[in-house]
């Protein structure tokens, strides 16, 4: 048998891996990279967020905590907000790809085994970046009520932000309250794909496990949104700061 | 069988299409699909109007031509199923049945329910072959591959390129037949030499055509009438990225 010639060898780009995120499979692994990130993010948030079980003392301590650390919190800040914008560029960029990859539509479409959470990611999505903007106007700005945000407490040294009397008085407004509910379920429908998605982008598919992943994944997105969603149910019930 | 058939009518890619009634008084629960419809043409050529134009070959589930989408499934209601190979037993008498070509940008209609799928030939000319020479044809078994490998490749090269996976899916992506096309060499030692510069070549060449980009809601493998897993698309996302990364 003849040697094989060896292959001449591959052209190389110009700018190294700028070809890989400008294509599909490239930019939907930025895609999951950056839900990932989002995806952590809302996890620790919910950490934190579940200390008001604890009481005013351990929420508003964490709160100091976190704000004697303004170099932890703008680098994370400044992370979450490129990990989102690289989020949206890469979805909708996609979005609006495939959209033009079927000019002339069916009459008849009938799904085969797609979940509608699957094909309502970009609305989902949507109601989750509304929800961002609102929800920092809210709680991180002070627009929206900024006589919660003004709320403070007294301590041993001086004075401090009273983040738990801040949620408890949002929460108290049936239409805040319903307005982080909502919000949260959405959340879960997007994370109910989302999460299982993420490993198949990234490359991992097996028959025993991604069944397990599916699984795994809705989990975690009902248990995020149960989590989170109980606190403004908490305080309408009047189960967190009492009965207004 | 009563049967009322709603048919996309095309003359060509220039002219606008819609969608023609006909009935079928007298259809048999025996006749596959397309023997429907060539039923249905005898009756227009007997009355002078044109002919229905649609594709097919085999007839028997294994060349890929016939590409219906049958009530708004390729291939129709039947799983695992070629339309070529679905009988009108899985209809009722008094049906519609609303009948149109695959729908995607790189796949243009060329006439009725007739549609150019050179798009999917030119994914294969970028890399979708072994190359090197290998010789005479080996001795059976010479070459040896683990069973688990061999079924693995196997199951991807069932693919018969029929594109229903980019019909079914939502964004009209080519990446379940692609991965497929990548997959049955990549588990082979014989496609090992240009296994990194054929993922690449051939996703450069899917996204050139214009196909969409996947989103993982997997109705391309409910739709493929080989039942080829979703798993090569992950698998070729991971090749790509190799690929990619060591260019
Ligand atoms: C808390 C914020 C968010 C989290 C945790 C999150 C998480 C995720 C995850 C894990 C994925 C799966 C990635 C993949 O399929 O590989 C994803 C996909 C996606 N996200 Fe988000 N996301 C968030 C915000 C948003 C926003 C604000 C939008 C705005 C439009 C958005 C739109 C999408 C879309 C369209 C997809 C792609 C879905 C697909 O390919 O089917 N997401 N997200
Ligand atoms: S005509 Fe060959 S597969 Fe249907």
């Amino acid at each position: 048998m003849k040697a094989t010639p060896p292959l001449p060898s591959l052209p190389r780009p110009s700018v190294p891996l700028l070809s890989y995120v400008t294509s599909t499979i490239g930019r939907k692994t930025l895609v999951a990279i950056t839900g990932l990130m989002l995806f952590g993010f809302v996890i620790m948030h919910l950490a934190g967020n579940l200390l008001i079980y604890q009481g005013p003392a351990a929420l508003n301590e964490y709160a100091a905590f976190l704000k004697s650390k303004p170099a932890v919190v703008w680098a994370g800040r400044i992370g979450l907000l490129g990990a989102l914008s690289v989020h949206l560029w890469g979805t909708l960029s996609l979005a609006a790809r495939n959209r033009s990859a079927r000019p002339v539509g069916y009459r008849m479409r009938r799904t085969i085994v797609s979940t509608l959470s699957s094909r309502t990611m970009v609305l989902t999505g949507f109601t989750i970046l509304a929800f961002v903007v609102y929800h920092l106007l809210h709680f991180t700005v002070g627009v929206t009520h900024p006589d919660h945000h003004a709320l403070v407490e007294a301590t041993a040294t001086g004075t401090r932000h009273d983040v738990f009397a801040m949620v408890v008085a949002g929460f108290r407004e049936p239409v805040v309250a319903s307005i982080y509910i909502v919000a949260q379920v959405m959340l879960a429908v997007h994370l109910s794909h989302g999460v299982a998605s993420t490993v198949q982008t990234l490359g991992f598919n097996h028959p025993t496990f991604t069944p397990l992943v599916k699984r795994g994944g809705i989990t975690v997105a009902v248990l995020l949104a149960l989590g989170n969603g109980s606190i403004p149910i908490a305080v309408l019930a009047g189960w967190i700061g009492g009965n207004a | 069988m009563r049967l009322t058939l709603e048919v996309w009518r095309q003359l060509d890619a220039q002219t606008a299409g819609m969608f023609e009634t006909y009935e079928v008084p007298d259809a048999s629960e025996h006749m596959s699909f397309l023997e429907l419809l060539d039923h249905l043409n005898e009756s227009l050529v007997r009355d002078g109007q044109e002919p229905i134009a649609f594709d097919s070959d085999c007839r028997e589930g294994i060349c890929g031509m016939c590409s219906l989408v049958v009530n708004g499934v390729p291939h129709g209601p039947q799983r695992a199923t070629t339309v070529c190979q679905l009988h009108m037993r899985e209809f009722n008498d008094g049906d519609r049945i609303v009948v149109e070509p695959w729908r995607a940008g790189p796949f243009p209609v060329i006439r009725d329910l007739v549609v150019d799928r050179t798009s999917f030939d030119r994914i294969i000319e970028a890399g979708g072959y072994v190359a090197v020479n290998t010789g005479g044809a080996p001795d059976a078994n010479a070459v040896p591959i683990g069973k688990d490998e061999a079924d693995i490749a196997f199951q991807a090269a069932v693919c018969i390129g029929c594109g229903a996976c980019v019909a079914a899916c939502k964004n009209a992506s080519a990446m379940l037949f692609v991965s497929a096309k990548v997959a049955q060499f990549a588990h082979l030692p014989q496609g090992q030499p240009e296994r990194k510069r054929r993922v690449r070549d051939m996703v450069g060449q899917m996204d050139r055509e214009g196909f969409g980009g996947c989103t993982n809601t997997y109705d391309c493998e409910g739709a493929c009438p080989k039942e080829i897993p979703v798993r090569f698309i992950a698998e070729m996302n991971r090749g790509f990225l190799a690929a990619k990364i060591t260019e």
